[in-house]
């Protein structure tokens, strides 16, 4: 690859073509295709078992495809060199690895990897006293690893993986085990990585709270291939996802679901007719777990999941649904 | 946007190899400094000790020679071979279960890192091991002859021995799929002993286990620190009455050859299966054996 591309292309950091992946005589990726550009987060979602982990391992390089076409920073994985792989960060669950290293020192040596792919913009490794401030390890800097609690070494393991000041991370899962403050701190994290690193960043998860705080974009990954591709609002458009209009009248509270971009029309409806009775008013925009959940009933029930586009087959019938 | 240029890196290799001695004596100093591995340490010299006092009075049979005498540098040469067989087999193994080779898979040339910092870490701590082997040499000390030329030889053994023990055992562990195997290849090691002629002089043995034991690097690192340390009479204790230098160093280049051509394909193709999940697969079966 040389200085001189210059085409739209050239922001595509991930861009993968129908790509298969059996084992055996299963089929686990039937024909996966997406694309991710220079600072996008990207969310991959799914059931267990749908392939997250093996798409993910295949574009680090890890794992080896059966089909298909896939660039990562412009490299097929399959022949990734190590300059390629300097430009990667991989961000791995350690378990008892590296027990007995100091926080500091395993950063230090790691990041010595990364020096000498050093250029004017993209200075490398990451200052390890910076990087420990911003995973928020800066007091435990000479602590044993093993000493370390579950959550710390998680934020170690971000660390590790963002050393080498990667243009595109890997998360698996990153906040399994973290405790809502460390949370909060490692979506302020991406951001930031995202924001002012300009890093793309590709993260799988089952909290589709997390995925909506810190995606712009969702993959929803179902049966080996991607069913949904969008932002969360377009994905509750996509699927008709309603939303939630809420009240209380006459002592009693109403939950209505409405097609979501028809709320507004209904609650001035609703206003406009219920003579001053209607009180504690909210309306909740469709979550990205209605829309995942639906989705994924969808592909389950063996229905294409692509062709909602029309906005309708998914939404209840107007009913009024009652509880007490 | 900013260019990337992929350009090819000529230092990166050579500042994988300092990473990777520096991340040996890291090693190093963490072992040295932890009481579990110093009583490890510690713990086989000492009962070599007791061995050899108790085996005070007995003598290489059909001689006058004191049979500790012999024992002594026999321990030498086999302490070699477990530190570079076992300790690179043992270690891969369980580095490649806790997801620590994985590591050095995801970093840009982090396997040449790896392996160099193993090679420093066996270096240095089967050294470590062959010093505290004083402790049972101070019981023996009046029947070895040690001069400089004993030094000289002592430390060709030790390089030659680890040359030709490390490939072996790190391709041995590149088979390996479970850190639990370790103990295979442990008891396997020390059934190796019996025929080797450590604990007792292998010409007692019958013939045919006379070729099993000179078939193996136990023997032969037995064999060479012998000649090192005993004074030259007792040759007559040797199979052919001979220090047989020569066969020494064919048998043990051959084991470093096969070492060094089977190790780099094994540990490539281990290497290639290490991924996320099967680390993880390995903490899921870890844990739910529930040791």
């Amino acid at each position: 690859m040389d200085g001189s591309m210059s085409s739209p292309r050239r922001d595509v950091v991930i861009d993968v073509r129908d790509l298969r992946m059996r084992y055996g005589t299963k089929d686990v990726l039937t024909g996966v295709s997406f694309t991710a550009r220079r600072g996008d987060v990207v969310a991959l979602l799914g059931p267990n078992g749908a392939g997250k982990t093996t798409t993910i391992e295949i574009l680090e390089g890890f794992r080896m495809r059966s089909a298909g076409e896939v660039s990562v920073l412009g490299v097929d994985p399959a022949h990734g060199d190590e300059a390629w792989r300097a430009r990667l960060g991989v961000v791995l669950q350690s378990w008892r690895d590296h027990v007995r290293w100091r926080v500091r020192e395993l950063l230090v040596y790691l990041g010595r990897f990364y020096a000498p792919y050093s250029t004017p913009e993209q200075r490398r490794p990451w200052d390890v006293d910076e990087l420990l401030e911003i995973v928020g390890l800066t007091e435990h800097a000479d602590q044993r690893i093993k000493s370390l609690s579950g959550g710390q070494r998680r934020r170690l393991d971000v660390a590790i993986g963002i050393v080498g000041r990667p243009e595109l991370v890997f998360l698996d899962e990153p906040t399994a085990g973290f405790d809502p403050h460390a949370r909060r701190e490692f979506h302020e994290l991406i951001h930031r990585l995202a924001d002012f690193e300009s890093s793309t960043i590709l993260i799988t998860t089952h909290d589709l709270a997390e995925a909506e705080r810190v995606a712009d974009r969702i993959l929803v990954l179902a049966d080996g291939s991607i069913v949904a591709d969008g932002s969360v609002d377009e994905l509750a458009r996509q699927m008709a996802t309603p939303a939630e209009v809420r009240w209380t009248q006459d002592g009693q509270r109403h939950v209505h679901p409405v097609p979501s971009g028809d709320a507004t029309s209904f609650v001035r409806d609703l206003l406009a007719t219920d003579g001053g009775t209607v009180s504690e008013l909210q309306v909740k925009g469709a979550s990205l777990e209605d829309t995942y959940m639906a989705l994924v009933r969808r592909v389950e029930s063996g229905q294409p999941a692509h062709s909602s586009r029309t906005g309708q087959d998914g939404v209840p019938a107007t009913m009024q649904e009652v509880r007490s | 946007m900013t260019e990337t240029v992929v350009r090819q890196v000529p230092d990166a290799r050579g500042a994988a190899v300092r990473a990777g001695l520096a991340r040996g004596m890291i090693e190093v100093r963490q072992s040295l400094t932890s009481p579990g591995d110093l009583i490890w340490y510690l713990f086989f010299p000492i009962v070599f000790a007791v061995v050899l006092t108790f085996m005070r009075g007995s003598t290489v049979p059909g001689t006058s020679f004191a049979l500790g005498a012999m024992v002594l540098p026999s321990i030498v040469g086999m302490s070699i071979a477990f530190g570079g067989l076992v300790g690179a087999a043992s270690t891969l193994a369980v580095e490649r279960e806790d997801g620590t080779l994985l590591r050095a898979k995801a970093t840009p040339n982090g396997m040449v890192g790896y392996l160099v910092g193993k090679i420093v870490n066996y270096t240095l701590t089967t050294l470590f091991s062959l010093v505290v082997l004083v402790i049972p040499a101070w019981t023996v000390r009046h029947d070895l002859q040690i001069d400089a030329a004993s030094w000289l030889t002592l430390g060709g053994i030790f390089v030659l021995g680890m040359v030709a023990t490390v490939p072996i055992g790190t391709a041995l562990g590149s088979l390996l799929t479970s850190s639990a195997q370790t103990g295979l290849l442990l008891l396997g090691s020390m059934l190796l002993i019996a025929p080797s002629g450590i604990f007792y002089p292998i010409t007692a043995l019958p013939t045919w286990l006379q070729w099993v034991g000179q078939a193996f690097p136990f023997y032969w690192l037995g064999l060479g620190a012998r000649s090192a340390m005993l004074p030259d009479a007792m040759v007559a204790a040797e199979i052919g009455e001979s220090w047989r230098t020569t066969e020494m160093v064919a048998v043990l280049g051959l084991w470093a050859v096969a070492g060094l051509v089977l190790a780099p394909i094994l540990l490539r193709r281990m290497a290639r299966r290490e991924s996320g999940s099967s680390v993880a697969e390995r903490r899921e079966k870890w844990l739910t054996r529930g040791m």
